[in-house]
This record gives structure tokens, C-alpha cells and sequence, in this order.
């Protein structure tokens, strides 16, 4: 009827569609599709990777840490310092991994996201949709290692309720700017150099391991300036109870908002780009 | 659908020149042509996943550049590569599509089930994508761009890379969806797939429509009834063609392999070919097709 209409030319427009959360939420819901088949063994390894790392950095590094004294850690055991740490560092992990290959393979190996775009979604809800995906992950996983934490007893404070929420923050405020790059890509190289020049450094450096105190000064700003710096003083700070204050939390929080905001804006248009040409 | 003036460039490459078609409901119609001409870039306008760089185009009534996703909505798409996803069963495939365009669990089901059938792969619904034929790919393909139940489908190239009989078996798949009803767009590189399933087509070549018209209209129209096609030695071939030009008023082509008459007799030329001593190795009268009215258009073949 609607093509009658528009032959004779008195056609009104089109009915509108749903909005874009709808759009978003669809675009979503397939990657859970897709993802039931997988997701007991991303569980089990959800749980070891913490396991490991508690293990090793905690116990085995912290047993050598603690013998020294750790006062300049806030006197807690070794293991209490880095476990909150080590959420941050993973939960960006996860959201870059997550937001590089995978939107890539989008594009040019799967090319999901040419069959959706097919559809009714538009470029922006299909990047939203796996952003959204992707942010369900790092919660999946975030949730995982806080039951690990608690399970080793490293959580000191109730606060420790919200390291949820922040850990999905943290790996928002990565995957949202890394997908909206990754779908520009032409070649898939470039994508390392996220791991080997980004994130790796800042796992290492932005007080994770060691207080940014013990860098030498002239590095100690860039330490500060990293994303990952916030997230980390954010969970640490929630886990043990101490060293945050109300405007510290809002600098944090803000940070890394604004950090997943612009990616977000960013995204929407790098989508549009690539699929709507 | 409404084209006017229809351009699409990227950069200062011009795909698609100023072209104008109109499109009625229930038609097969094709654009035919050579790869590059711009058929694929016209269909992506079409598909609304593209903005066009000038001209008019009206879909529904409505604007694909604003209404876009409203559009897409009506419309089925499959396009030139398939863009299954192999990690899938055959059935969760249609799952996922019937899921981006918010339809409800059981009504994709019910679908799913029709559509299937109707593709003949009932009895793999249940197996992964990846292991599928080429046919059984394409097949899967067009139940999926189905599932929103479209009033157009728009398909790319649906049986480039296919063998003969997998192009067979989706050729009566389409003339069915075409009897129900559903407007068909295709493009097609392939004579014989216009001639079969277009009602009507336009032949493109370097961006621009050469002409329009049903298919045997078009025939009719730049061509001769029969085609004397005629095979020489390919050491007498040139000297061959010299003969026939002078002996026959008739249109001549010269192929690289091959040396066509236009004539209204085939028969007739052909005896006349040989009165004149020429030996050809082999010799075809037959009907004029549309790779003939290419030839005549744009002096080349259109598949190459």
C-alpha cells in the first residue's frame, strides 16, 4: 500500500520506527545469541584468570613484599593492596581486547556487522549494541573476581559493594573510544600496538604494582594522568575503606565518565563512517 | 521506488552517473551489466545503507537518507558475499535477523519453519553455517533476508559463484516469491538470469543506463531475430572475418574467439557463408539474447 501511495505520489512519510535504545538493545540481544554458546567456558576461565593472579602477586610476591614491611602500602598485606588493582588492570583488559579484534573481525572476517546493518539498525545502534555487550562482560568478569577477592579474603570494606559497578565503568571507559578506532581499521596490526603501548605500560605503571610515589618524579603526572590510575585509586580505595573522599570519588568517576561519553560520541560517528558510505 | 538524477561518487571516482528508473510494486526488475558499471553501488542506495551524492531517490515515499531504518524495515536484502554468521546454527541464523527487526520469538519461529521449507533446508535447520554448500549458503541467504517479510528483496549477484544446477534451484526459488507477489530487485552479470527472472531491466555501463525495457522488448528493439555464430581456425579467423564482412550487408561482430552475423535468417547466411567457401570449424544459428544487446550498446561482452 505504501508503495501504491508513493507511486501516485501523495504518499505520507513512512511510518518511524523504534528509537534508539530499542535499535541498541536489539543489536545487543544478538551478540547474547551468540554468546550462549560460549559462555560456561569464558566462566571457568573468568575464575581461574583472578585465581592465578591472587595467587602469584599476592601470595607469591606479596610473601617476599610483606616480609619488608608495608607501610608505604597503607599497612595492609601485600595481597590486599594489589588484588583491587588487578580488577582495574583486568577489567581494561577485557574491555580493550574485547573492542579491538572482535570489532574488527566485524567488519572484515565475520562481517556481522554487515548483515545487521542491513536491518533496521543504524551504524550507531550496532556500535552501541556491542559496546553494550562488551560492557556485560567486563561485569560478568568483574563479578567473578570480586567472589575471588572476597574468597581470599582481600575485601576490607562494604564500600567494596560498588567495585562492580566501577570495574563496568573501567572497561566502558576503554572498549567505548577503542571500538569506535578499531571499525576504522583497514589492517589489524595496529590493534597491538594498543596492548604494547597503552595498556600494558599502564598495567605496569599506574600504581597497580607499586604507589606512583616510587616512580621518578618527572613520570609521576603521567602515572596520575592515565585512565587507569583512576580506576585503580577508585578500587582500591573502595576495597580497603580508605584514602578516598567525596570529591576524589567524583575527579575519578568523572574521568573515566567522561572518558566512556566521548568514546561513545566518537563511536557514532567512526560507525557511521565506515558502514554508511 | 523514484530515481532522478541518481549520482554516486567517492572521492573523484563516479560510480553511478545521474541514472532515473521507476519501480512498481509486484515487478522483477534487473540492471544488468559488466562488473563496475555501478549496479552494486545503486543497490547499497537502494538498500539505504549508502547516501546517495546527488539526485532524487524515494523509497515508500520516503527519504532513505531520513527514513532510512524505517525503509529497511520493508526491505529484504541479500547481498553479493554472503554475511552468514558461520559461528551459527542454519536456524539461529534467522533467529538473530528476525531479532534486529524486533519480531517476537514465536512469530520468528513460525517463520523460520515456512522459510526453511521454502529454501529446502528443512533438514540441516539444526547444523552449524560454515559446512553449507555455496547453493545452500545463498539459499540460507534469501530465507533470512525474507524473515521480516519484505515487499521488496533487493539481491546483489544471487547466483555469482554458483554451478549451473545451485543457480537452477535458486532461479525457481526467486520466480516463486516472484509469483507470490514480491517486488524483486536484482543485478545481474548474467543474460540468461535477466532474461528468466526480470520483467523489466535497465543495462548499465560505465555508470549510466544504456537503455531500458522488458527484456525481449530490448531484443527486439537492438537486435536481429537470429545470430549466425561462426568459428574459424584461429590462424583463418581474421582473414575469415575480412570475407564475411564483404559478402553480407548484416551487422558483423568480431570477437576475439568468434564472429557473429546479425541477420533475420540464420539459415539463409549460413548457406550463404558457405557458397562463398568458407570453412568454419563449428556453426550456431540461435535467437538473439541480451548479451547481444549489450554487445550492440557498448561494443563489448559482458561477461569477460
Amino acid at each position: 500500500m505504501a508503495v501504491d501511495a508513493a507511486i501516485a505520489g501523495r504518499g505520507p512519510a513512512i511510518a518511524a520506527g523504534p528509537g534508539w535504545w530499542e535499535l541498541s538493545r536489539r543489536a545487543f540481544r544478538c551478540w547474547l545469541t551468540t554468546y550462549r554458546r560460549l559462555w560456561r567456558s569464558s566462566v571457568w576461565s573468568s575464575f581461574l584468570g583472578p585465581v592465578f593472579y591472587l595467587a602469584a602477586m599476592g601470595y607469591g610476591l606479596g610473601s617476599l613484599v610483606d616480609k619488608n614491611g608495608t607501610a608505604s602500602l597503607g599497612g595492609v598485606p601485600y595481597v590486599v593492596y594489589v588484588a583491587p588493582a588487578i580488577l582495574a588492570f583486568q577489567a581494561m583488559n577485557t574491555g580493550i581486547s574485547n573492542a579491538s579484534f572482535p570489532v574488527y573481525s566485524s567488519v572484515h572476517w565475520s562481517r556481522i556487522y554487515l548483515a545487521a546493518q542491513a536491518t533496521q539498525l543504524r551504524p550507531a545502534d550496532i556500535y552501541r549494541g556491542h559496546v553494550m555487550f562488551i560492557t556485560m562482560r567486563v561485569a560478568m568478569n568483574s563479578a567473578c573476581f570480586v567472589v575471588v577477592m572476597a574468597a581470599f579474603g582481600t575485601i576490607r570494606s562494604a564500600w567494596a559493594a560498588l567495585l562492580l559497578p566501577v570495574a563496568a565503568l573501567t572497561g566502558l571507559a576503554f572498549a567505548a573510544p577503542v571500538a569506535a578506532w578499531s571499525v576504522t581499521l583497514d589492517k589489524d596490526y595496529p590493534m597491538n600496538y594498543v596492548f604494547r603501548f597503552g595498556a600494558v605500560p599502564m598495567m605496569l605503571f599506574s600504581g597497580t604494582f607499586f604507589p606512583v610515589s616510587r616512580l621518578p618524579g618527572w613520570l609521576q603526572p603521567i602515572a596520575y594522568a592515565t585512565p587507569l590510575w583512576h580506576a585503580v585509586a577508585l578500587c582500591r580505595g573502595l576495597s580497603l575503606g580508605t584514602g578516598l573522599s567525596a570529591w576524589s570519588v567524583a575527579a575519578h568517576v568523572g574521568y573515566l565518565a567522561a572518558m566512556a561519553a566521548a568514546g561513545l560520541w566518537a563511536g557514532s560517528v567512526t560507525y557511521r563512517r565506515r558502514l554508511y558510505v | 521506488m523514484r530515481a532522478r538524477g541518481l549520482t554516486k561518487r567517492f572521492g573523484s571516482f563516479t560510480a553511478v552517473d545521474g541514472i532515473d528508473f521507476d519501480l512498481y510494486q509486484g515487478e522483477a526488475f534487473g540492471f544488468l551489466g559488466p562488473n563496475g558499471a555501478g549496479k552494486s553501488s545503486t543497490m547499497r542506495m537502494i538498500g539505504c545503507v549508502s547516501p546517495p551524492t546527488q539526485g532524487e531517490l524515494t523509497i515508500f515515499g520516503a527519504d532513505p537518507v531520513r527514513d532510512g531504518a524505517a525503509i529497511r524495515a520493508k526491505l529484504g536484502v541479500v547481498p553479493q558475499d554472503d554475511t552468514l554468521d558461520v559461528e551459527l546454527t542454519v536456524r539461529e541464523n534467522l533467529l538473530v535477523y528476525g531479532r534486529y527487526f524486533g519480531l517476537p520469538r514465536a512469530v520468528i519461529r513460525e517463520r523460520t519453519a515456512q522459510l526453511l521449507d521454502f529454501v529446502q533446508l528443512t533438514d540441516r535447520a539444526g547444523d552449524m553455517v560454515d559446512p553449507l554448500s555455496g547453493g545452500m549458503k545463498r539459499r540460507l541467504t534469501i530465507a533470512r533476508s525474507l524473515i521480516n517479510d519484505p515487499e521488496i528483496l533487493i539481491l546483489d549477484e544471487p547466483t555469482t559463484g554458483l554451478d549451473p544446477q545451485a543457480r537452477h534451484v535458486v532461479w525457481d526459488r526467486l520466480f516463486r516469491l516472484k509469483q507470490r507477489g514480491v517486488t524483486l530487485i536484482l543485478t545481474t552479470h548474467y543474460m540468461d538470469e535477466a532474461e528468466q527472472l526480470c520483467d523489466r531491466l535497465v543495462v548499465m555501463d560505465h555508470a549510466t543506463i544504456v537503455a531500458e525495457g522488458a527484456p525481449r522488448e530490448l531484443i527486439e528493439r537492438y537486435s536481429t531475430p537470429e545470430v549466425l555464430e561462426l568459428r574459424f581456425d584461429p590462424a583463418l579467423h581474421e582473414q575469415a572475418a575480412e570475407k564475411i564482412k564483404d559478402l553480407s550487408s548484416e551487422r558483423t561482430e568480431v570477437l576475439a574467439d568468434r564472429i557473429l552475423l546479425y541477420v533475420t535468417d540464420g539459415d539463409a547466411a549460413l548457406s550463404r557463408v558457405l557458397q562463398a567457401g568458407l570453412e568454419p570449424l563449428t556453426q550456431i544459428v540461435r535467437r538473439s539474447t541480451l548479451e547481444d544487446v549489450f554487445l550492440y550498446l557498448t561494443g563489448r561482452q559482458l561477461v569477460d
